[in-house]
């Protein structure tokens, strides 16, 4: 108890958003277990892990360090055709498919935090809409490369070409064949392992906040001369954000790819970037909670909608100016604040001074 | 008040810092925008621990001096040595490492941010721990953060401020953002502090005070303070030397008697006196 109230307010906050996630999932994990969980909300429990990954990852860049980035589904991309690729060539060896998944999690996530490194050096150099026009030409780029790649595994080993398909195999199998992009991939994800995944990214980034470099890179949102007036290098923090930003999005591309036995490129557009981006601004800029719940109910939105049939986009159009408006409404917030401050008063009078919420 | 002897080459330093090199020595600085020579030919030197005062009307060209000293201009002419070494090269970064700390004439704070924390990233190059001793939360981190947390409440003192430490930033009163800044210039531990207009917006009790602390830093860390301020009680109250600028050039140069005797200087501030 003693160590709650030592608590500051930002660890509180913190613990709430772990506790929150850990509480769904048991949740979820229960309702796996009696069976009452329908077959299609079932099938979107690792998507739903997957975007929670890319929100709060990019909530990192446009949140906390304050760079409008429009294309975080490259670095997906990137992430996800690496990591299958690792995937598949260690399955060879290895059965276990946890560990494979995890294997291929690190190399997708460090072959996204490569091309994040690629793209940011010149990028962030530019700052606002510049940065923002960039990073989107930047996703269209990665997603154009991979359209155009054929890789292929066979007892030589690795075989890559670009643009036509001009590998001369003996025998093997294709993973990457060009526009019809990854085929037959392990389908090694599991709920478990989004759920890591996700508690592995919230507590790298809570961590990274609340820590000197965060607070650089917090400072760089806030007012760059001043930053650099008490000696923080501007660069090296700006690149730090994004590239930690870029490699769990390539980690979450991973999750994502190995739900599926097929994925093309074309999956990972400027739609999902601004998707996941909807996912941010909805849930709250610097806010990962936000970004977290944010992020669920609209991935789950879309499938509860089906019932609407073709008028289903009409209906998430509506609901998503319906959130947007309600979130933002100072009738609406006052309310809900006047609500947790009673909520908070009656339990500090319940329970005494020592609760401290 | 100290009494001021003429150096060779570029000016004044006070009796107590005759015997020690002057932290900070400016010949022939300068830097043109296009044709527009926005500083020409600046000289100065700042002693160890002295308080020095640049004044002038407005527009006369003083931030653009503060500017060239912390390189977030680049002068286009003459040196600065800072301590002895030239600062020739080295960015708005590496100036700050080698020892000059500033405020602006427009509070530039991390408003988002706490005051602790505002303080905390003044700490920034003096708290050792890498970021992924931070992420990982190694011993390391809680031990330098600790240390961080005590001298920033420390810092904050000076200005008693430490009530105010959870506070965000941006919320405080006017007089308080400045002082805050001043206390984020400290963290970085300079050796010349630059203090771009610290009593704007105060009213005459508030500047009382000011003057009080701006003395008690000086004493307290042994520090030299070079301050652009208009108001002109307390530049003559507490700068020992002063230097008026004009139009980008020096008019004058000495202590505060000197400076209010001087024709220049009043016609600078005034106008020149209609013949009849």
């Amino acid at each position: 108890m003693n160590y709650l109230k030592n608590m500051n307010k930002t660890t509180r906050s913190n613990m709430v958003t772990y506790l929150m996630v850990i509480v769904a999932f048991v949740i979820v994990q229960g309702m796996i277990a009696t069976g009452s969980i329908s077959s299609s909300l079932k099938g979107q429990l690792v998507p739903i892990c997957a975007y929670v990954v890319m929100a709060i990852s990019l909530n990192l860049t446009v949140g906390i360090l304050g760079e409008l980035s429009l294309g975080h589904a490259g670095f997906m991309s990137a992430g996800a055709f690496s990591g299958v690729v690792a995937a598949q060539c260690f399955s060879q060896n290895i059965d276990n498919p946890v560990i494979v998944l995890i294997l291929a999690m690190i190399v997708g996530g460090i072959v996204a935090a490569i091309v994040g490194v690629l793209v940011g050096v010149p990028v962030l150099r530019l700052s606002g809409d510049y940065l923002a026009i960039v990073t989107l030409a930047f996703g269209e780029i990665i997603k154009g490369i991979v359209m155009n790649l054929y890789v292929g595994l066979d007892a030589a080993g690795l075989h890559f070409c670009m643009i036509k398909n001009t590998l001369e195999m003996d025998g093997g199998k294709m993973l990457i064949n060009g526009p019809m992009g990854l085929i037959g991939v392990p389908r090694i994800a599991t709920f478990v392992m989004g759920f890591v995944l996700v508690m592995v990214c919230l507590f790298v980034i809570f961590n990274l906040v609340n820590s000197k470099s965060g607070r650089a890179i917090m400072a760089l949102r806030d007012n760059k001369i001043a930053a650099q007036s008490v000696g923080i290098n501007v660069t090296s923090y700006k690149l730090m954000a994004f590239v930690i930003s870029a490699a769990m999005a390539g980690m979450a591309g991973v999750l994502f790819a190995t739900n599926f036995s097929t994925v093309v490129a074309s999956k990972f557009d400027i739609n999902t970037s601004i998707l996941v981006l909807v996912f941010v601004v909805l849930g709250g800029l610097g806010s990962m909670r936000g970004s977290i719940i944010a992020a669920t109910v609209l991935t789950v939105l879309p499938e509860m909608l089906r019932e609407f049939s073709e008028y289903r986009m009409l209906v998430y159009a509506i609901v998503l100016i319906v959130m947007m408006i309600a979130t933002n409404n100072a009738t609406v917030k006052n309310a809900l604040d006047g609500f947790a401050r009673k909520f908070s008063f009656k339990k500090k009078s319940e329970k005494g001074e020592n609760a401290n919420g | 008040m100290a009494k001021m002897v003429p150096i060779p080459s570029t000016g004044l330093l006070t009796e107590r810092d005759l015997g020690k090199a002057p932290i900070l020595e400016a010949t022939h600085l300068g830097i043109e925008f296009g044709g527009l020579k926005a500083v020409d030919d600046f000289n100065i030197t700042v002693g160890r621990t002295e308080i020095a005062g640049l004044i002038g009307p407005n527009g006369a060209g003083k931030t653009t001096v503060f500017n060239l000293l912390t390189k977030v201009y680049q002068p286009t002419h003459g040196t600065i040595l800072l301590d002895g070494k030239d600062t020739h090269g080295m960015n708005a970064i590496q100036v700050n490492k080698a020892g000059i700390a500033r405020t602006f004439q427009n509070i530039r704070l991390f408003n988002s941010l706490t005051v602790e924390e505002n303080v905390k990233l003044g700490l920034h190059n003096h708290t050792n721990y890498s970021t992924l001793e931070g992420i990982l939360r190694m011993p390391k981190y809680w031990q330098e953060e600790k240390r961080a947390h005590e001298r920033a409440l420390e810092l904050l003192s000076i200005f008693d401020m430490q009530d105010l430490a959870d506070h965000k930033a941006g919320s405080l009163p006017y007089g308080a953002q400045r002082r805050l800044e001043i206390v984020r210039a400290l963290a970085t531990e300079p050796k010349l502090l630059l203090l771009d207009e610290p009593a704007a917006g105060m009213n005459p009790s508030e500047t009382a005070e000011l003057m009080e602390n701006i003395r008690k830093i000086r004493d307290t860390f042994q520090i030299a303070i070079l301050l652009i301020e208009h108001d002109m009680q307390l530049v003559m109250n507490i700068c020992e030397g002063i230097a008026v600028l004009n139009y980008g050039k020096i008019i004058a140069k000495g202590t505060p008697e000197e400076i209010q005797a001087n024709p220049q200087v009043i016609e600078a501030y005034l106008g020149k006196k209609k013949e009849d």
